[in-house]
């Protein structure tokens, strides 16, 4: 099918395209140089804007974890119901929603690719279970290492290239993306209960040189010995890390001392690491009473040191569940807000929590986290290492992104929420003062082409030819509109795309999905030398007799489950 | 106040949701656009007209349309849903979700009501003479946001649970009521004349319970404070003496039961423990 989209306003900044007035072209799921104008379907774009596609690296869609918050929280699935029309399925859930209620969901907001970021090796069949009923986006998911029993134990005794190994068996075995690290160590001493080093956990933020009691591998070389590994095996993405004493105040130092600890590893052209919802990771102050924002001191250091990049974690006023793989963190959480809350031990691998929070505009902490978000954003200087997220669902549904944008892109817009959030929030904040205000072009990087390229995904997040045909048509103008003022046109333009394309189809037209087709699942296949594979293999079946429910073959995920299974081989070396 | 009378054909079979039967919808409308109003039975969409004789005037404002409905009606789900003004008169027994998040108005029912009678409730009245069964006044399964203004009057009995994460507001029931009376009750208040079940209170972290007649017991987590000559509910004052008990301690609550001293005369061991 050929498709042409004519006179639209532009955005591709990977090919440098800002807000020019073209045509795009499209055949065969590939952006392509010209059509044949009299035999393609036209779409007239004239005065709208068109960006590529939206890459999402950190929502949290898929695997138990989702379905835990669905069962825990019925409350949340009464008020939201999706009914079903010719091409929907029904689903329900406001900030949980029902599988294919997401893919709908995100289709609507004009993005077409969604990154799972945490799940455990051990659920990953479920997570791509719940892909397959994710209609329309292209998938991938992070697997959990940081406090994995074989990664612990082959850092601590100093075998990387064994380290390696398993990852890279892992990866293959699960069908996963990337090395995700969730709090490193903590999570381990958590399930076992471990009193002395969790009086560390709630009295001050973690010390990354704490060693793991039974492991005696520290935070430190766990996440230095990943990013290694993630450079040995040359993945696409580089170690997408959840830092140590996560929502405690005072833990911006921790971040910052986690970016540091792998500054050298970092070559060149490639950040090392990525930092995820580091709004939850940047408050400064020694409690709930003082704290403050961190987010200058942050910036300071990613603004100057190349390996790093980050993601916001916007916190949106709304109520929503926050799920995490840091289970000590979600029982914190439970004791401050007294709200119901569960825990998973993922045997020798992984925890889990979640708690509903209903973020509240007049509660001080709450409105701090909303500035520190802001801030973080705001004072980048490089947009391509900064992405703009809510981790959904912990900081607000991604629903919510368009009213996150519009934050960025207007003063307005933010003074009009600082006017009703907690009156000692603002004073503390520096976020009156901020002036700047993101351009579309500068959103198109944060919300498409940078996440794609940290993503190593090459035809995703720009329209040049060759690209994949994902792309996202909104009904404003950008070069008319006065994005501070009309900041709620802005905001009602990004809600509902006039279309979104995916692979070259229509799949949303004027709000309203009109086709639903499958999307791709991406995975890594390292490639691995026989030998490394050989030296892992008896302590591979050694650990999976002695410590798993499940025989070492059926923990293998056989390709007929991965729905378009799209792997992405990667060389050892 | 403009009448208008809605009389059931025949009788209702499968499950309705009459969330449309409200003031604020009817308010301004025609009989005829009322006759075409839709709502689910079952699976399908079906019109009020074809359920129910229509007849009367309506009023143009909320607050002027008085809606009397005749005939079983236990099958019809979230009569008044949402309602912020006017009058419902249910001729007979009404089924579950009478006054769904009803913000204000008055709802009637000369029959029994079914369960979550009150449902987040925000504001209003409503009274029923017969009896009424479990959740008076709750919140939605999961929800922490009960019942948070307005008054429940139910004349009969009550079921299980009433008052189940209720904020505020006051629940009367003139009759006995079951177990788990004010159960995560976090403030409000819930008047019972007949005998409980039991089980008062449980988790419980604000709010008053007052039992004016027998109770099996008290639950182990509540502390005695005292024996008070009368409560106060709104503005009256209930004739006691009543044992007052807080907890529960299980939730560090600071929530009330208070119990009626002379029909209680196995509690009488616990005034031991008044400091």
């Amino acid at each position: 099918m050929e498709l042409l989209i004519k006179n639209g306003v532009v955005y591709d900044p990977k090919n440098g395209i800002d807000g020019e007035v073209m045509d795009v072209a499209i055949r065969d799921k590939k952006v392509v140089d010209r059509v044949d104008e009299s035999k393609a379907y036209v779409i007239d774009a004239s005065n709208k804007l068109i960006m590529p596609g939206g890459v999402d690296l950190h929502s949290h869609i898929a695997g138990p974890k989702c379905n835990i918050g669905r069962m825990l929280r019925p409350e949340d699935h009464y008020k939201d119901v999706e009914p079903r029309t010719q091409v929907k399925r029904s689903g329900v859930g406001y900030s949980v929603p029902s599988s294919f209620t997401i893919g709908y969901r995100y289709a609507i907001l004009g993005y077409t690719t969604v990154f799972e970021p945490a799940n455990p090796p051990l659920k990953m069949l479920h997570c791509h279970h719940e892909f397959r009923d994710i209609p329309i986006l292209d998938k991938g998911c992070f697997v959990m290492f940081g406090n994995n029993w074989f990664v612990m134990e082959y850092l601590r005794d100093n075998k990387l290239d064994e380290c390696a190994a398993y990852v890279a068996w892992t990866l293959d075995a699960t069908k996963g993306y990337a090395i995700k690290i969730v709090d490193p160590g903590c999570v381990e001493a958590w399930k076992w209960g471990d009193v002395e080093f969790l009086d560390i956990l709630w009295g001050r933020p973690e010390e990354i040189d704490e060693p793991v009691p039974r492991f005696g591998v520290t935070s430190r070389e766990i996440v230095r010995g990943l990013c290694k590994v993630n450079k040995l095996l040359n993945l696409p993405h580089p170690i997408h890390v959840h830092a140590n004493g996560l929502g405690t105040p005072g833990n911006y130092q921790t971040t910052i001392d986690t970016m540091d600890c792998v500054k050298d590893l970092a070559e060149e052209d490639r950040p090392a690491i990525h930092m995820t919802h580091v709004q939850f990771n940047g408050y400064a102050g020694s409690d709930w009473i003082t704290i403050r924002s961190g987010a200058h001191e942050i910036m300071k250091y990613v603004n100057a040191n190349k390996h790093v990049t980050i993601d916001l974690g916007q916190v949106i006023f709304t109520d929503t569940t926050t799920m995490t793989g840091d289970g000590p963190f979600e029982y914190k959480l439970h004791l401050l807000t007294k709200n119901k809350w569960t825990n998973a031990d993922v045997e020798s691998e992984e925890g889990a929590g979640l708690v509903p929070i209903h973020y509240k505009k007049s509660n001080f902490v709450h409105a701090t986290m909303w500035t520190i978000g802001l801030e973080l954003a705001l004072l980048a200087k490089d947009p391509w290492r900064i992405f703009m997220t809510t981790d959904h669902p912990n900081g607000g549904p991604f629903t919510h992104y368009p009213r996150a944008i519009t934050w960025l892109m207007s003063k307005e817009a933010r003074k009009r929420t600082l006017d009703k959030i907690s009156k000692r929030a603002r004073s503390r904040s520096d976020l009156d003062n901020m002036d700047r205000e993101y351009s579309f072009y500068e959103i198109a990087i944060a919300t498409r082409a940078a996440n794609a390229r940290i993503l190593g995904l090459k035809d995703k997040g720009h329209l040049g030819v060759g690209a994949d045909a994902d792309v996202a048509i909104y009904d404003i103008n950008p070069r008319e509109v006065d994005q501070s003022r009309d900041y709620k046109k802005v905001r009602k333009a990004l809600s509902k795309a006039a279309f979104t394309i995916k692979e070259g189809e229509i799949v949303v037209k004027d709000g309203d999905i009109v086709k639903s087709i499958e999307g791709r699942t991406y995975w890594v296949k390292p490639n691995l030398p026989s030998d490394l594979m050989n030296a892992i293999t008896s302590d591979l079946t050694k650990k999976f007799r002695d410590y798993y429910t499940v025989e070492m073959e059926n923990f293998k995920i056989h390709d007929r489950f991965v729905t378009r299974s799209t792997p992405m081989p990667t060389y050892y070396g | 106040m403009a009448s208008i009378l809605l009389k059931l054909k025949a009788k209702v079979e499968r499950p309705l949701d009459a969330y449309v039967i409200s003031p604020d919808v009817f308010a301004g409308k025609s009989l005829e656009e009322i006759k075409n109003l839709e709502m689910w039975q079952g699976n399908k969409k079906v019109k009020l007209g074809e359920l129910f004789d229509v007849s009367g005037e309506v009023g143009q404002k909320a607050d002027d349309v008085s809606i009397t409905m005749e005939g079983d009606l236990s099958k019809a789900r979230r009569i008044g849903k949402q309602m912020m003004s006017g009058k419902i008169f249910v001729d007979g027994n009404a089924g579950l979700y009478v006054g769904d998040g009803m913000k204000g108005g008055e709802i009637h029912v000369k029959g029994n009501a079914d369960s979550w009678l009150g449902f987040e409730m925000k504001g209003g009245m409503i009274e029923v003479e017969g009896d009424a069964r479990d959740f008076v006044g709750a919140g939605y399964r999961g929800s922490k946001n009960g019942m948070s203004g307005g008054t429940i009057t139910i004349k009969g009995r009550a079921g299980s649970e009433v008052g189940c994460f209720m904020k505020d507001g006051i629940i009367r029931v003139n009759g006995d009521i079951g177990l788990h009376t004010g159960i995560h009750m976090q403030g409000g208040t819930i008047l019972v004349f007949g005998d409980a079940d039991g089980r008062m209170g449980s988790q419980m972290t604000g709010g008053k319970v007052i039992v004016a007649g027998k109770v099996p017991d008290i639950l182990p987590s509540f502390l005695i404070d005292d024996v008070k000559p009368n409560v106060k509910v709104g503005a009256d004052k209930i004739a006691g003496p009543f044992y007052s008990f807080t907890g529960d301690m299980m939730e560090g609550g600071n929530g009330k039961v208070f119990v009626a001293v002379q029909k209680n005369e196995h509690l009488k061991k616990k005034e031991a423990y008044i400091l």
